[in-house]
């Protein structure tokens, strides 16, 4: 039998630490938001260059984007989220992924920083001493410093706990001899500096005994070899270390602590910071114009994937957004960042297969207005490799999401 | 931007979800299928007497007037519990509209869901067509009885007297995509069953003297089930919004919430069964309660590719 009604509609007295969660669903954007937006479109609409920069991954192009990239710094829009005093605007984690739907809609380029902006800051401004922060912050969000990511070597893919990299303690010199090799490292052969993991207790059990470091490649012992990547840049590098010196202000929170550091770092890698929707909501636009005005759709088959992949980069915006409103009410994302990651890496390879697909026998081109399709498709490949590979996410979804035994 | 329920919505959907728990077990399900009407009328009138029938009904019909935003939480605890009742041709689709009230219940035909389900209980039958809305007390209607793989969905196919529509084509156009937003919501219900009771399963059942959860095959296709979800839900929750604001697109979100939603269960249902292996494919056994439903849903109210089509018009 049904007991009396467990909850009636009737409305409930009001508890003042809940307010934000008494406040209704809107999906629209404030007044200012909505200001803010329009001007970082209008700022883009005359800045971004047309024809496109060269690929930022070879050292032309590099060069021509660390340009972009100080004009971005100059106009206050490199790191829009971040303290006024290294160089951004304070704005909140909305108006960031506004500023992101705005900027790759128009087309804007690649961003050589990323790395050290999206992957490297958030951990500096965690773990990050104050001195720390005031030396290379600013400088790297203008580009005077750029960062490269050193997680992976010959021997250390997903399973990264098995680096051998090591760091020997130099008393005399205040810091840290490093020797090793890291590999694939993007960008490594133009970056100026590199952040990655070392051991610096040989005798500790996996996951202990690594730090954090934050590397100056500009000094004898640091040897560079940049690695052709499968789209033909030399995107990848290897990175020698022989006895290369790191003093000790260059340790990213404790020694021996670089795990747990590292791991807040990949955290920001598989979700929202490194891939935000607007990023794939253009790449779906563009798709679309591409299905409207270059090529005729007639077949179904064709349209329904097209209308498929529009629908999925609608629910990453969407889905998104709810983990944005979890994070301004407090609530952490977690573990759901994997799911975050599969998601987008499939999207990506999805919305340039069906552009290729699209374009038939002018596919294979890789001069032309039309070339910059290949070229995606040849990054979107390796969506599902890097950040932790996507079988590796689904072991993560499947025993921190769903609960099932590790073995 | 805030896309997030309150407390109040969450604390109802809690509620909702308790009782069904209790209510409506799977036993319950399985009842409504040798029972005279395939329905679950304690539930019902549980649900009735709780006021979750009527949350989007007029206050001045003693209704709550409320929102999509409010009650489609708890559509999805209805799918999450194979509810055997009509409470999407009800609650969501013929109360708001003033054409029941009460613990009465509403039966909804439409060109893309042409069966009556559970018309022969129905207190009205509900026929939304080109030219309107037609409303016709079930009395007046031949009802020619049809069986259904889901052995609950008591289905009918429905004649109907020559009658004028109450109901311009507006309001056809704006029912039909409550139904179909509801039947998305109970689909997103029944993909998050699906999952979770084979993660149950796989945590306990052993092969090779290990927790088939500990196979990364296993692990794998329930990680990609729980990621289709998860990309599922935001679109039916973005559709219920912009219903209740009645933005201009609307009806584009519903179709892209139908699409993921149904894909999501079609995706749940497949690897719900594969790990579960032939214990899945008895009869006994609970999954085919939820499994069935699903099939029926992902093709009731515009089918995936109907909606996916939808979206393409306004699209390209
Ligand atoms: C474009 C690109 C840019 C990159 N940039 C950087 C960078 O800047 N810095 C950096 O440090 N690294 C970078 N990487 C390297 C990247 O982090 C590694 O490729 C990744 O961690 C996988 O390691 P691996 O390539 O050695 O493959 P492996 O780990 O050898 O994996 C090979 C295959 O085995 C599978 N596998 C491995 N372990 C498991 C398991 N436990 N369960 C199931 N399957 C498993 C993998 O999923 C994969 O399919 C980049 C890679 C690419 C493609």
């Amino acid at each position: 039998m049904a007991a009396g009604p467990p909850y009636n509609l009737t409305p409930r007295q009001v508890d003042c630490s809940t307010l934000a969660r008494l406040v209704p669903m809107d999906l629209t954007f404030s007044p200012a938001e909505e200001t803010f937006r329009a001007e970082v479109r209008a700022w883009l609409a005359t800045n971004v260059a047309d024809p496109p920069l060269p690929s930022g991954d070879t050292a032309e192009g590099f060069a021509a984007h660390l340009e972009w990239e100080r004009k971005l710094f100059d106009a206050r829009y490199a790191v829009v989220s971040w303290p006024a005093e290294f160089g951004g605007r304070d704005a909140s984690l909305w108006e960031w992924l506004i500023f992101e739907e705005e900027y790759w809609l128009a087309g804007a380029p690649q961003r050589v920083t990323q790395n050290g902006i999206f992957l490297l800051a958030p951990t500096i401004f965690e773990f990050g001493t104050p001195d720390q922060q005031q030396r290379i912050l600013r400088s790297m969000a203008s580009g005077a410093q750029t960062w490269c990511q050193g997680w992976s070597e010959p021997n250390a893919g997903s399973d990264l706990a098995g680096i051998t990299s090591r760091a020997v303690r130099d008393d005399a010199g205040g810091g840290w001899r490093i020797t090793g090799q890291k590999t694939w490292t993007t960008r490594g052969a133009f970056c100026t500096h590199l952040f990655g993991l070392f051991k610096t207790d040989l005798d500790a059990p996996r996951h202990n005994g690594m730090t954090y470091l934050l590397v100056d490649l500009a000094q004898p012992g640091i040897t560079v070899r940049p690695v052709e990547r499968l789209d033909g840049d030399d995107g990848f590098a290897e990175v020698f270390f022989d006895d290369a010196f790191v003093p000790d202000d260059m340790v990213l929170g404790g020694v021996n602590e670089g795990w747990s550091i590292a791991m807040a770092t990949t955290g920001s890698e598989r979700g929202l910071t490194l891939r935000s929707p607007g990023r794939f909501l253009a790449t779906a636009r563009r798709l679309i114009d591409l299905a409207r005005e270059q090529v005729a759709v007639a077949d179904t088959a064709t349209r329904d994937r097209i209308v498929d992949a529009w629908i999925d980069a609608e629910a990453y915006r969407w889905q998104t957004f709810a983990t944005v409103t979890d994070i301004v009410d407090g609530k952490a994302a977690g573990a759901a960042s994997s799911m975050v990651k599969l998601f987008w890496s499939e999207l990506d390879v999805r919305l340039h297969e069906i552009a290729l697909d699209l374009l038939g026998p002018h596919a294979e081109l890789v001069d032309g207005e039309l070339a910059a399709w290949m070229k995606g498709y040849q990054f979107a490949l390796s969506g599902p490799i890097y950040a932790g590979t996507n079988e590796i996410q689904r072991n993560v979804v499947a025993e921190r999401v769903l609960g099932l035994p590790r073995r | 931007m805030r896309f997030a329920f309150t407390d109040e919505q969450l604390e109802l959907a809690a509620a909702v979800r308790d009782l069904l728990a209790k209510e409506c077990p799977p036993d319950v399900v399985r009842a409504a299928w040798s029972n005279a009407d395939g329905r679950a009328n304690q539930v019902w009138s549980a649900l009735a007497e709780m006021g979750a029938l009527a949350v989007m009904s007029d206050e001045a019909r003693g209704g709550f007037g409320m929102t999509e935003v409010d009650l489609v939480l708890l559509l999805e605890e209805s799918g999450r519990c194979a509810l055997p009742e009509p409470i999407v041709d009800t609650a969501l689709v013929a109360a708001p509209e003033g054409w029941v009230d009460g613990d009465a219940s509403a039966c909804v035909i439409s060109p893309e869901s042409p069966f009556g389900v559970w018309a022969d209980t129905a207190t009205v039958i509900v026929s939304i067509a080109a030219d309107g809305v037609r409303v016709v007390p079930r009395s007046e209607a031949g009802l020619t009885a049809r069986d259904s793989v889901d052995g609950a969905r008591r289905l009918f196919s429905v004649e109907l007297p020559e009658v004028a529509p109450v109901a311009p084509v507006a309001a056809a156009a704006r029912v039909f995509r409550r139904g179909a937003l509801g039947t998305a919501a109970q689909l997103v219900g029944l993909a998050d069953r699906m999952v979770s009771m084979t993660v149950e399963y796989a945590r306990e059942r052993e092969q090779f003297g290990v927790k088939i959860g500990t196979f990364q095959a296993v692990k794998h296709h329930l990680a990609n089930a729980r990621t289709a979800l998860e990309f599922a839900r935001p679109l039916v929750y973005r559709a219920a919004a912009t219903m209740s604001t009645d933005d201009p697109d609307a009806a584009t979100h519903v179709s892209m919430a139908k699409v993921r939603a149904g894909d999501a269960a079609a995706q749940a249902s497949r690897v719900a069964l594969q790990c579960h292996g032939a214990i899945g494919y008895t009869t006994e056994y609970d999954l085919h309660l939820f499994m069935k439903r699903a099939w029926a849903l992902e093709r009731a109210w515009g089918d995936t590719s109907w909606h996916r089509r939808a979206v393409g018009r306004a699209i390209l």
